[in-house]
């Protein structure tokens, strides 16, 4: 049996894959947050629980409306991405003109509303989905049996998450999107509704958390905690990435989930903490973070 | 700074601060029982707003009053934080003159509270908690733990899973104090029953993904996957296993379950599974008659917890009208000299160390086609006595017992 | 002697008489162990503003070194406290040393990262106890003479220690030092061209705040006789924010406000939701009562919507709108 540090291929092959699919979450995270921090320099703290309400989302579709995985998969996404639009032109919007910090306050703040909302009328036990239908089962590849449904986990948030890169790298929405990050005075001059582009964009980066909580669904029991658990891993993430980098998030994300699969296998205890320790490496040798520009 | 601000700033906190001593209700004709537990978090579902429907029952049961006194019960919710449930307990000591308190769930928090009751000189029911360190090291002679603990829950299931063939372990282990107790007290029960243990891994706690865990303990190809941990982690754990197909090749066994838990997953996910619990709504028409009365208030079966927060309080009241007292050193003699045989607990009795010891069971889940409906979910495999699971006073760390 | 200095002994005088007048001392002492904490934490924000999403860190760890000091190592409550304060500055070196490579929003978050870190460490360390936290921890006797068990002894002594630690945070803003760090609050790229070494003056300020929020935890964990893991969570850190938030950034008194009304929320949330129940028959307040983290967080939104400068401030703002009218008319 071949070996690699100790553990036999195999099972490190099937860590790594596994790795794969966890990172695949912190690339979507982490991209809906850089999207929104990039355009409204707003660190969105709400972004976990704003999955959580997509998670929700779907299990209430099929409880209350019997509406199926593959509905919701698309409809979550929109309705989270509905109440971004609300949470935006009530109540982030006032905030620009001051420190941005008000913003990470206010989204904390919501937070906690919508955790403490959802544990009242829920409870904290969590909510069962199960796994649909067409994706059940598992396929062996030899060195592991790989449930279906993480793969198609990896293969959907590396779609969205390509999609997203090339909308805003490559496309004309993408260059007016990152015009007005760079100077919105400018941009609106040009006769862009730079204002409406702000909402919209944050809908999309809530809508992407969205997405991504209705992916979890069936692999993690639905709870208002599942975002608070999550939300400072990805803040990390994005600081190693370095902000306002869109290919930065999605490759430390991905990245950061190998290595913590990683870690795993050869030192569990501290499989919570390796991504902090990177972070804190990076910031020494790299502030901006890995793909990040001092601005 | 202006002075008018200050002093604005100090009427505003005068007020509030007299406001709430004047608020304290300090009579010592009634009876109050004290009850801090999780109402809204991790382990509401266990005991929270049920536990305390629960205590409620037990008062009216007990006929309101006791001797022309009225029983009154005052709740308080923990968050899940030590430091708020031992405010409260000492707020309620001192300004309220409560007579007895009670602990819900969360170990650390009922560690605190007895030490606070043991400063006090006041009875403490310890229900909800898992900590066996409550009768161990940490042990008063105030303290009364009344429903389970992690060393029955360890021996239970570990001793009766070996027995039945389970010979080869595994360990999945939250990596905190708890879950390397019940790590400890199920490997040496074990170990002491002839199995072997394969290996363990340690997750960190709150884990969202088991699923790199669960690839280590499948290829550790040990028979039984002992999952060392409680609440969402378990579930977390439960769901994944099934996904990989861990149940193909090994049998899991929990080592700290709830009804809610097996609720909340499904029978689909969970068949099989082997645990020891302390009492189950379907074992007998007393304990059916008290879970359909709870049911149809709190619109859950309850839980094991529950059902111990009745019977401790039921207990507590008879101790007071027997001994017309509610000094707290006459009601513990009382309890520990009486025979403890209610819908919850069966041959129990209440030890010299603080532990009540009763009849534990052995549960299967069933199969989802062996179960005719919601809350239908266990099948009893055992009774187990309480001498076999317990810590035994020859092995008590409690400086209470003389050897 | 100015009217300022009048309002504080008034107001010293008050705390000193506050267990004769009937006040619950241990309710009393919570609020003042939180007013320092949120007064320390003042001190980096308001001050200097720098907004630190880690300072439960602080609070956490002076709490459990000095628990584990006095438990274990036998120290006695005086130096069992010095230990605690001296390992929360330690770590206010490392943390801050890393987190001001970055500023603004990134030093939040790093705040936050880190603290995180060190929360999981204490969640797995033997000697805090874990989940169950450190409890039991002797009171023991002050300098060999006061036996600190006394609730009222005990009561005197943290009153003691938040008057110095006020004391301190008063005469660090009202001093050369403190007026440096208001330049850099108020315009960091001025305060670098007029040649002060702002990376030095930001650590040295957020090592005085880790101190003194390290003394809060010390003081905390001796009333409480134990230290527990949701000293060093995150959602403390967000509620010592709330605190500062509430009673208003960049006041000496609004912090110690703050936290008297985020305490006395936490308290009575519970008795308020009954009441309301009862008015308006509406079941939904029942359940509100029963979750302090909404009405938490709602008062979050509303503050930073629209009371961001917290009560004293608002109040002084008041103040001097009444006073540049009547100095008008």
């Amino acid at each position: 049996m071949i070996t690699i540090f100790g553990i036999p291929l195999q099972a490190f092959l099937g860590q790594l894959l596994l790795g794969l699919v966890n990172g695949s979450f912190y690339a979507i995270l982490s991209l809906g947050l850089a999207v929104i921090f990039g355009l409204l320099n707003v660190i969105n703290f709400a972004h976990g629980a704003l999955y959580m309400f997509g998670a929700f989302l779907a299990w209430m579709g099929m409880s209350y409306f019997g509406l199926n995985y593959w509905v919701m998969l698309a409809l979550a996404p929109v309705l989270v991405g509905l109440f971004g639009i609300v949470i935006e032109k009530c109540l982030l919007k006032h905030l620009y003109k001051l420190d941005h910090l008000y913003g990470l306050l206010l989204t904390f703040g919501i937070t906690l509303l919508m955790e403490g909302l959802f544990r009242s009328f829920y409870g904290v036990s969590g909510q069962p989905y199960s796994t649909p239908e067409a994706l059940r089962g598992a396929t062996n590849l030899g060195f592991m049996v790989l449930p279906n449904y993480r793969a198609w986990v990896v293969v959907a948030s590396v779609v969205v998450c390509f999609a997203t890169w090339y909308v805003i790298e490559r496309t004309r929405l993408g260059a007016l999107l990152r015009a007005g990050t760079e100077n919105p005075r400018l941009v609106e001059a040009f006769g862009v509704n730079v204002p409406l582009m702000i909402t919209l964009t944050y809908a999309f980066g809530v809508a992407l958390a969205g997405f991504a909580g209705v992916l979890a669904a069936p692999i993690l029991q639905i709870s208002p905690l599942m975002g608070s658990n999550l939300i400072v891993v990805v803040f990390a993430v994005v600081v190693i990435g370095g902000m306002g980098s869109i290919l930065g998030a999605i490759v430390t994300g991905l990245g950061l989930g190998i290595i913590e699969g990683l870690t795993k296998v050869f030192w569990p205890e501290a499989s919570s903490t390796v991504v902090f320790i990177i972070m804190a490496i990076v910031l020494l040798v790299r502030p901006a973070g890995l793909f990040g520009k001092e601005k | 700074m202006k002075l008018r601000t200050l002093s604005a700033s100090l009427m505003l906190a005068g007020f509030g601060l007299v406001s709430q001593s004047a608020l304290a209700n300090i009579s010592d004709d009634v009876i109050r029982i004290g009850f801090i537990t999780d109402m809204a978090s991790v382990y509401s579902d266990i005991d929270g707003p049920g536990g305390i429907e629960a205590a409620r029952m037990a008062i009216a049961d007990a006929g309101g009053e006791i001797n022309g006194k009225k029983i009154e019960l005052i709740f308080a919710d923990h968050q899940n934080k030590a430091d708020v449930a031992a405010a409260k307990a000492r707020e309620w000591f001192d300004q309220q003159k409560i007579d007895m308190l009670m602990g819900g769930t969360n170990s650390g928090v009922n560690l605190a509270l007895a030490g606070i009751a043991a400063e006090k000189k006041k009875v403490f029911m310890a229900v909800g908690a898992a900590a066996s360190d409550l009768t161990g090291a940490q042990c008063s002679p105030y303290t009364a733990h009344w429903a389970y603990d992690t060393v029955a829950l360890a021996r239970g299931t570990g001793s009766a899973i070996v027995k039945a063939g389970g010979k080869s372990w595994y360990f999945l282990t939250a990596d905190y104090a708890f879950g390397h107790a019940l790590e400890r007290d199920t490997a040496n029960v074990v170990k002491a029953a002839g199995g072997e243990i394969k290996g363990q891994v340690r997750a960190p706690l709150n884990s969202s993904d088991f699923s790199s865990f669960l690839l280590q303990a499948q290829s550790s190809g040990a028979q039984i996957l002992g999952l060392a941990n409680a609440g969402g982690d378990t579930i977390n754990s439960i769901k994944a296993a099934n996904e990989f197909g861990i149940g193909k090749t090994m049998k899991m066994a929990g080592l700290l379950i709830f009804i809610n838990d097996i609720h909340s997953l499904g029978l689909n996910v969970t068949q099989g599974m082997q645990f020891t619990d302390g009492w189950y709504w379907d074992q007998n028409d007393e304990t059916r008659a008290w879970a359909a009365k709870f049911e149809a208030k709190i619109k859950r079966k309850p839980s094991m917890v529950q059902a111990g927060d009745y019977s401790a309080v039921s207990y507590y009241l008879q101790a007071v009208k027997a001994t017309g007292s509610d000094d707290a050193d006459t009601v513990m003699k009382w309890l520990k000299s009486t025979k403890i045989n209610d819908m919850f607990a069966k041959n129990g009795y209440l030890r010299e160390d603080g532990r009540m010891v009763h009849d534990m069971f052995l549960m299967e889940v069933k199969k989802p086609s062996e179960s005719k409906g919601p809350w239908d979910y266990y099948k009893q495999l055992a009774v187990l006595p309480g001498e076999t699971v317990y810590t035994t006073l020859a092995e008590s760390t409690c400086k209470l017992i003389k050897k | 002697m100015n009217r300022q200095a009048l309002g504080y002994i008034l107001f010293a005088v008050f705390l000193a008489a506050i267990p004769m007048l009937g006040i619950y001392p241990i309710f009393a002492m919570k609020i003042m162990c939180y007013a320092l904490f949120a007064c320390a934490f003042n001190l980096l924000l308001g001050f200097t503003g720098l907004l630190s999403f880690g300072h439960a860190a602080f609070l956490g760890s002076a709490a459990y070194a000095s628990g584990h000091a006095i438990k274990a190592w036998g120290f006695s409550p005086e130096l069992g406290i010095l230990y605690g304060v001296a390992i929360a500055g330690v770590l206010g070196v490392i943390m801050g040393a890393l987190a001001i490579r970055r500023s603004g929003i990134y030093f939040a978050m790093i705040t936050m990262a880190l603290s995180q870190m060190v929360y999981f460490y204490f969640l797995q360390a033997k000697f805090t106890g874990g989940e169950d936290g450190l409890q039991g921890v002797p009171r023991g006797v002050l300098f060999g003479l006061i036996d600190l068990k006394n609730d009222l002894n005990l009561y005197y002594l943290v009153m003691a220690l938040f008057v110095l630690g006020y004391f301190i945070i008063w005469r660090t803003v009202h001093s050369p030092f403190g007026q440096v760090l208001k330049a850099i609050r108020e315009n960091e790229p001025r305060a670098i061209s007029l040649g002060y070494d702002v990376e030095r003056f930001k650590l040295l300020a957020f090592v005085l705040s880790a101190l003194l929020a390290g003394l809060a935890g010390s003081t905390k964990m001796l009333i409480f006789v134990s230290a527990t893991l949701s000293d060093a969570t995150w959602q403390m850190s967000g509620l010592v924010i709330l605190m500062t938030l509430i009673g208003g950034l960049g006041t000496l008194v609004g912090p110690v406000l703050g936290a008297f009304i985020v305490v006395m929320l936490e308290n009575k949330v519970g008795d308020f939701g009954a009441a309301m129940t009862k008015l308006t028959g509406v079941e939904w307040f029942q359940r509100l009562g029963e979750s302090v983290t909404i009405v938490i967080g709602l008062i979050f939104v509303i503050c930073v919507l629209a009371f961001r400068r917290g009560v004293v401030g608002e109040v002084n703002a008041w103040l001097e709108k009444r006073k540049g009218l009547s100095t008008q008319a």
